[in-house]
């Protein structure tokens, strides 16, 4: 008795300690292996980080006098580091390609356009029939920015079209015109008409077993012989189908996916309403099933970004081409480094935010379901 | 009832005039398509069919595994080059990647921060740029490298250069094969004792100790095999003779930049994959093992690799399936793999709808033997209800 009323100092532990110090006593130096592993890694990226910076920055050179062959000898001198000089002068052909260069801020601007559409679409308050107008607005203003001839701006051939915007329109136009595409097929692999199943299943699997480039090579030799005489197709209007061609089939397999997870006691209460087909899939299952499989679409177009690059091997003049063919004259030969990587930065900023905007995305779909 | 009855009899009916329908349809576009192309093939003068197989070619191939000499060796025997050089590449990166992303991803987890963030910085820079990037810059620093005259050579016998790599090789006596044909034999009979062993002890719950005896069954059928044939097996090192290295086995650097590039890139979606299966592992799973007294080895062994290989498989195998559609970018850098040559084919011959047809039919079947080996090996490892 006595005991229990005795007054006993509660246990307590120390206090958590604060500070650098022990963070890093934690994190760094937790344990043997982990003490180990930090003075490991530091070592390595200590001597890739010293050679970088070393090249990129302390022996870089960043202007030129001129571009001739004999001002770009001083990038070749030996201990000279990186030639940045070679984006000063090359940043416009490998952004916008062979574009007039008078007329050069229209496909700026419709870079311009593309980050504001995509920014736009970020915004959860929007997502409703809004943003299919501001879209269709968009894509239209690029589509006379670029091609011109009305409004009094002077027409631009196809031919002269590079750089980001190509890249970017092919990426946004492929996977917005894949998607009813994808939708149609994700269906049809759904339907319980047997042709029509087996068509789909024929298409989706035949695209996803072949790679990209056996697909653009389809557009780019195959498709002018399918065509009767007389009519002819772009090169670039060629590859942009093979593009939502092969998306299509990728993007249905992951529609369906979420098609199928769509709580089947929605389905029966869109019956007992007495919906119709069309109805029941078009205002009850397909908006759950996109919310549902949204963050695997988000990786997709990251892969379909990327993926655009490869028109490239048939002739297509987006960014990386251009960076290619900017180190192709003699005066820049050799100073491939530079263009590509700072190429590699623009696909990096691009891929990268969609796919932090993927997490989040993912995290507060789970937070509200 | 028989109303009801009536009623799925009409939706039948319907159904069917429907499919009908739509047969209709495609069949139509299919014979509108090949009629405008049997039209246009007939206008510009090139000839159908796979005939062009058996024509001499003149591509030039380099680094081949058939012999084949430009302008004596057939179309056929260049395509069948370029699939083996196919299947080569994606067989040495599929490894290669695989080794470097298991390393990578588990540096992911390591309880360092330094090192967890290293990894999640190599994953990131690597997985967001375009693959055919990745080549192409490998490409260009390889070309920059010096001439063969002042090639790397950091160890002895390897000399790097903008001709390539140059490697030592091993020269093969034919007798070899049998040398070979006893080593794989023995493996097999290794394979079965250790089968034997497991299967008892699964019976009885007593281990034997057969780890000797399947070295054995290893070891000896080739050395005896070796010695009784005396085959000979030298390491012929390259050297310098004149201006250039001379000897041993190459590299070409459109092969390097090739194999290269697809690793790097492959190689961060192999971390994440591995970090997420083990990752996937229930952490109680850890302690159960702990609690009944296991080490750090049998666990990760016996409990954690097992139960994260089941969530690794499957995309594993898309990712390999990725990175053989990836090899396909050969001809960007101008590596004679099966799109290559059918690419040059193409534009030799006109032959696109053969060479397209070409490259898919070959792309599907390696897709559907490595998805049935990979289902294979799922089932393998999947859980098993005893």
């Amino acid at each position: 008795m006595s005991d229990l009323a005795s007054p006993s100092l509660p246990a307590r532990r120390p206090p958590p300690k604060q500070g650098p110090w022990a963070w890093a006593a934690k994190n760094l130096f937790g344990s043997a292996g982990a003490t180990i592993a930090t003075l490991g890694s530091a070592a390595i990226i200590g001597s890739v980080l010293y050679w970088f910076l070393e090249w990129a920055v302390l022996r870089a050179v960043w202007t030129l006098p001129g571009a001739t062959i004999a001002d770009t000898e001083a990038c070749r001198a030996t201990g000279v580091g990186a030639c940045w000089a070679l984006i000063g002068e090359k940043h416009r052909f490998i952004l916008l390609g062979l574009y007039p260069y008078d007329q050069q801020w229209r496909p700026a601007v419709c870079i311009a356009v593309f980050l504001v559409l995509y920014l736009v679409s970020t915004d959860r308050r929007l997502w409703n029939r809004r943003l299919a107008v501001i879209w269709v607005l968009g894509l239209a203003a690029i589509w006379i920015l670029m091609r011109g001839g009305v409004l009094g701006l002077a027409p631009v051939s196809e031919d002269l079209w590079g750089g980001l915007p190509v890249t970017l329109a092919l990426a946004t136009f492929g996977i917005a015109l894949a998607f009813p595409l994808a939708i149609m097929v994700a269906l049809g692999r759904m339907s319980s008409n047997r042709t029509v199943r087996f068509i789909c299943l024929i298409y989706v699997e035949l695209i996803r077993g072949v790679p990209l480039i056996s697909v653009l090579f389809m557009a780019s030799v195959m498709f002018p012989l399918f065509l009767p005489d007389g009519i002819t197709v772009s090169k670039l209007l060629r590859a942009q189908v093979a593009i939502i061609i092969f998306a299509a089939a990728y993007l249905s397999e992951t529609i369906r996916g979420g098609l199928q997870s769509v709580d089947k006691r929605q389905i029966e209460a869109a019956d007992a309403l007495g919906f119709g087909y069309w109805t029941k899939m078009g205002l009850v299952v397909i908006p759950q099933a996109l919310r549902l499989v949204l963050p695997p679409i988000v990786s997709l177009c990251i892969a379909f970004f990327k993926n655009t690059s490869l028109v490239m091997i048939i002739g297509i003049f987006d960014l990386l081409n251009a960076a290619k063919r900017s180190v192709a004259e003699p005066a820049w030969q050799g100073f491939g480094t530079e263009a590509y990587l700072f190429v590699a930065l623009i696909y990096f900023v691009f891929c990268f935010a969609l796919s932090r905007y993927g997490q989040s995305l993912e995290k507060r779909l789970d937070g509200s379901r | 009832m028989s109303g009801r009855s009536g009623e799925r009899r009409r939706s039948d009916w319907r159904s069917r005039l429907a499919q009908a329908f739509i047969l209709l349809s495609v069949g139509a576009l299919i014979w509108f398509l090949v009629d405008t192309t049997v039209a246009n093939l007939q206008a510009r003068g090139i000839s159908t069919g796979f005939g062009f197989l058996w024509r001499v070619t003149s591509l030039p191939i380099p680094n081949t595994w058939l012999a084949y000499t430009a302008g004596v060796s057939t179309y056929g025997r260049a395509i069948a080059i370029g699939f083996l050089n196919t299947i080569t590449v994606s067989v040495v990166v599929i490894v290669l990647a695989t080794v470097l992303g298991t390393i990578i991803g588990v540096a992911r987890l390591s309880s360092s921060w330094l090192m967890s963030r290293a990894a999640g910085a190599y994953v990131e820079a690597m997985r967001n740029v375009p693959v055919l990037l990745h080549l192409l810059f490998w490409y260009q620093l390889l070309l920059k490298l010096p001439g063969p005259r002042r090639a790397f050579n950091p160890v002895t016998g390897v000399f790097i250069s903008n001709r390539g790599v140059r490697y030592p090789s091993l020269e093969m006596d034919t007798a070899l094969v049998w040398t070979l044909l006893a080593l794989v034999a023995g493996a097999v009979l290794a394979g079965f004792l250790a089968r034997a062993n497991r299967l008892h002890g699964e019976r009885t719950g007593q281990g034997r100790r057969v780890w000797p005896l399947v070295l054995l069954a290893i070891m000896v059928p080739p050395l005896a095999a070796w010695q009784l044939t005396n085959a000979s097996l030298t390491i012929v090192l390259p050297e310098f003779v004149g201006f250039d290295i001379r000897g041993g086995s190459a590299m070409t650097p459109e092969l390097a930049a090739l194999v290269i590039g697809l690793t790097t890139y492959a190689s961060a979606f192999v971390a994440e994959i591995v970090r997420a299966g083990i990752q996937g592992v229930p952490r109680g799973q850890r302690e159960a093992a702990g609690a009944l007294g296991l080490r750090k080895t049998p666990t990760l062994r016996l409990v954690v690799l097992p139960q994260a290989l089941r969530i690794i498989v499957p995309p594993m195998t898309s990712e390999y399936l990725g990175i053989i559609k990836n090899s396909s970018l050969a001809v960007a850098v101008g590596y004679p793999d099966l799109v290559a040559v059918v690419n040059s084919m193409m534009s030799d011959t006109g032959q696109a709808i053969e060479g397209v047809a070409i490259i898919m039919l070959a792309f599907l079947a390696i897709s559907l033997a490595v998805s049935l080996f990979m289902n294979w090996y799922n089932a393998h490892v999947a859980l098993t209800a005893r």
